[in-house]
């Protein structure tokens, strides 16, 4: 049977390898190892304008990654965007007085929350609201300004 | 003008009767599974045969196609001086599209015409017939094994390919061309969703190792018993695999990816 059981030994070298491959996809390449949806706490954000933000984008404080987007909706009474962001359990210390505001990571990046801790003593909980917010800077919105604003001075 | 649409009509019976005999033909196939696992000595003979035989040029293809990946990805985004994206490009193009697509199309060129061929030939060295005779189910013995060992060892091969292949363009991107290595991880790891990205490629390469096996068993089933009549089955199994698979790429695509 010493066929069989060469066999027997290259198969299981294949399944072995394939499950390692699968696996090296899963921990290495994707996000999956970075952070799981268990042990983080939602608070939400209203922006005036939340620009290109997307969900699963970046919630950063300090250019560190801490958390991700995880719903965006309109808010038909205040006229508002809502950005719920899901942030990891080990960062349960920002304060409530946080600001967030939608930046851009560099000139053509992704947009992503960004949040500056405030001096408050008290902490943001599950569930709480972040007051002061920043919106995104529409490009298209900031040029037309500009446009405005010089040809105003030319008339001068 | 009447023998063309005769034409179409009897080509169309024939399709669809095809194709009746191929989904009857699948019941049979899948309602063997259960004394395949009771005997999987059959099953790991097949895996054999169907997986770890395809292990190398699987494995081969998926390094140059990584490196090819690396090497044109970087021209292009070198050009906006956006290379340290380099490992997203070559991470989502092989997860989600290429490890699917071209380990299912290597399949089913180097295991799919091997099953055609061997079906086929026992067939028209009437080994099935004296199956039969036997009382064994040619199905249950001979096809289902086979079809089983295809389903497991796609998304296999697949997984693979792709991780190969990122560490192919890994091996170009940085070690070549000057990427820098920790980019090239750390940007793939904050793009390539999970779920999203590879479990929808494991879900496509299931649906390619599927389709390739059904069409590959089928044809040297319902092969001719002659030597050119098994000779055109494997290429039938070629052909109609290579479209199969294209098309119903095509197809998951948009329904995965369509919607943002």
């Amino acid at each position: 049977m010493q066929h069989t059981r060469n066999q027997d030994t290259l198969v299981g070298l294949f399944v072995a390898a394939g499950i390692a491959g699968l696996f090296f996809l899963a921990m290495h390449v994707s996000n999956l190892s970075s952070f799981s949806d268990e042990d983080s706490y939602i608070v939400t954000a209203k922006f005036e304008n939340s620009g290109g933000l997307k969900v699963k984008s970046p919630v950063s404080a300090a250019g560190v990654k801490i958390g991700k987007v995880t719903s965006i909706t309109f808010d038909p009474k205040t006229y508002k965007s809502v950005v719920e962001l899901s942030i990891n359990s080990k960062y349960n210390t920002l304060p409530d007085d946080t600001t967030a505001s939608v930046f851009t990571a560099g000139l053509l990046g992704e947009q992503y929350v960004n949040l500056e801790p405030g001096g408050s003593d008290t902490y943001l909980k599950k569930g709480g609201e972040i007051e002061i917010t920043q919106s995104a800077i529409i490009l298209e919105k900031a040029i037309g300004q500009f446009l405005f604003k010089s040809a105003a001075e030319e008339k001068k | 003008m009447m023998d063309f649409i005769e034409g179409l009509g009897s080509s169309t019976r024939t399709s669809f009767n095809k194709l009746g005999r191929a989904t009857f033909f699948l019941g049979q196939t899948v309602s063997g599974i259960m004394s395949v696992l009771l005997r999987p000595g059959l099953l790991l003979k097949q895996l054999y045969s169907v997986g770890v035989m395809s292990f190398l040029i699987i494995t081969i293809s998926g390094l140059f196609v990584g490196m090819v990946l690396g090497l044109q990805g970087y021209y292009t985004l070198s050009d906006f001086g956006a290379e340290e994206t380099l490992g997203v490009m070559v991470a989502a193009s092989l997860v989600r599209e290429l490890g699917p697509v071209v380990s299912a199309l290597l399949f089913a060129g180097r295991a799919g015409s091997a099953l055609t061929a061997e079906i086929g030939l026992m067939k028209a060295t009437e080994q099935l017939s004296g199956m039969e005779m036997m009382a064994i189910d040619p199905v249950k013995r001979i096809i289902t094994p086979r079809f089983l060992a295809g389903l497991i060892s796609m998304p296999l091969l697949a997984g693979l390919f792709s991780a190969v292949g990122i560490i192919g363009g890994q091996i170009v991107g940085s070690g070549l061309l000057g990427v820098d290595e920790g980019a090239y991880w750390s940007q793939m790891q904050a793009s390539i969703d999970f779920y999203d990205d590879i479990v929808n490629g494991v879900i496509k390469s299931i649906v390619f190792g599927f389709v390739a096996s059904w069409i590959a068993l089928f044809e040297g089933y319902d092969a001719i018993p002659t030597s050119e009549g098994v000779s055109r089955a494997t290429t039938r199994t070629v052909v109609n695999s290579a479209f199969s698979i294209l098309g119903l790429d095509f197809i998951l695509t948009a329904l995965m990816f369509g919607d943002h």
